[in-house]
């Protein structure tokens, strides 16, 4: 059991998928604009990105079945795109007040880097789990499934946590006496290098 | 005339429509691969051959996609064509391949290649969409070389280029290793760096706007007095 919490934590704090290893870097910028949009596209995002993980671990197995992996990124990117629509459809279907919320966030997450990512990086549990200096401890192929959805949940929730901070940063920096030039974006990716530096060189080493 | 707009659609996205510094799309590989010049001219190179064919290959069956599943077919399209580039590069390249490690693969969900594909390369022609998918590419590799220059720069004190063929030593410049500041090659550097590049270039493109404005404020008053002038010679 500690071993799952210390996945949730490295893949959400130290590891962070925006800060460390900048992906997801074209949303982050472009949905923090209020606090709100950002609520709502980062659960959106956590939804799909679980949903899709899931499905290319499993398809993954009948690739390695049948010893085509090199169609993975050409099938994980048509299964995201397809997840997407799906949960699209479901959400008009069921909670129409949902989807007017989420209702524009939805088609960016097909191009959002984080999905793609954590797809491709699930399928290989043993590198992945090395990476983070952890192994699998529960065994066998119930412990992969299990640790890789930990990792999906932890990957995503780190971005909300990334994307939910920015935004609050944002409403700031629109108050702020900044020059000319470096108004908006600049001092955005200003203000994200000194979060970086917090979560990259200052949290590492405490899980 | 004509070949005046086809010189345009290349030479536009060069800088002035820059895809990174004045759209800011695509930024995740911008801040994740130029850590040195060597990997920015890889992606880079990369990323031309992908918007090139893509751009070339959708404008030419733009006319039987139906529009409702666009979006699906343009993205497996796109990543069969990154596909293609990354396993050439591992054969050719595998040195630059491993350092690149999975931003190759992410080629595929970078927002550069499906925008001009759903903004330019669905709407026109073969040969218009080959030139901007060429403009597009190196606008990007320039926007690369000029982060990984300064990144480079500061963070290892000097440049160190390979042969990315043979992975030998081509050229090797360390003349400030002694005060390098290591991290400007770690994400956090990457960020403030294009941070920095980004303010002084909006502030360059307000002074050009401004002092272009004055210019013509002057020739409207010149060609005022000029009037003025002649009316009073009429007179």
């Amino acid at each position: 059991m500690l071993e799952l919490f210390k996945v949730l934590m490295i893949s959400m704090l130290t590891s962070n998928v925006v800060f460390s290893l900048p992906y997801g870097v074209c949303s982050y910028l472009g949905v923090s604009k209020s606090k709100k949009s950002s609520i709502g596209m980062g659960f959106a995002l956590t939804f799909v990105t679980i949903l899709a993980s899931v499905i290319c671990y499993l398809i993954n197995m009948l690739l390695e079945v049948l010893s085509i992996e090199y169609m993975a990124t050409i099938c994980f990117i048509l299964v995201v795109a397809s997840v997407v629509q799906f949960v699209e459809m479901f959400i008009k279907k069921f909670s129409p007040s949902l989807y007017k919320s989420l209702g524009i966030y939805l088609p960016l997450i097909t191009t959002n880097c984080v999905v793609l990512y954590v797809c491709k990086q699930v399928v290989d549990m043993d590198t992945l789990l090395g990476g983070l200096g952890l192994s699998n401890t529960i065994g066998g192929e119930f412990g992969n499934f299990l640790f890789m959805l930990i990792y999906a949940l932890g990957t995503a929730l780190g971005y909300f946590l990334a994307l939910y901070i920015f935004s609050v940063l944002r409403e700031r920096l629109e108050i702020a006496p900044v020059p000319k030039g470096f108004a908006g974006v600049a001092v955005g990716l200003l203000c994200t290098a000194i979060m970086a530096m917090i979560f990259m060189n200052g949290l590492t080493g405490i899980f | 005339m004509k070949k005046d707009g086809k010189l345009a659609t290349f030479v536009n996205p060069l800088i002035r429509e820059n895809a990174i510094l004045v759209n800011l799309l695509g930024l995740c590989p911008v801040l994740g691969i130029t850590t040195s010049l060597n990997n920015a001219l890889g992606m880079g190179v990369a990323v031309i051959l992908v918007l090139f064919f893509t751009n070339t290959f959708i404008s030419l069956i733009r006319k039987w996609v139906p529009s409702e599943v666009r979006i699906p077919v343009f993205i497996v399209i796109i990543a069969c064509f990154v596909t293609m580039v990354e396993y050439l590069m591992k054969a050719f390249t595998p040195d630059l391949a491993s350092s690149l490690g999975l931003f190759i693969p992410m080629i595929t969900v970078n927002c550069i290649i499906l925008g001009r594909a759903e903004a330019f390369a669905s709407k026109n022609g073969v040969v218009d969409s080959m030139l901007d998918g060429l403009g597009t590419g190196v606008g990007f590799l320039i926007s690369c070389l000029i982060l990984a220059f300064f990144r480079e720069l500061l963070g290892t004190g000097g440049f160190t280029i390979n042969n990315p063929f043979n992975n030998e030593l081509l050229f090797s410049f360390l003349p400030f290793e002694a005060i390098k500041m290591p991290i400007f090659v770690q994400s956090s550097g990457g960020f403030m760096m294009f941070g920095l590049i980004l303010g002084v270039f909006y502030c360059i493109r307000i002074m050009m706007e401004e002092s272009k404005k004055e210019k013509e404020k002057k020739a409207k008053e010149a060609e005022n007095k000029k009037i003025a002038a002649e009316g009073k010679e009429i007179k």
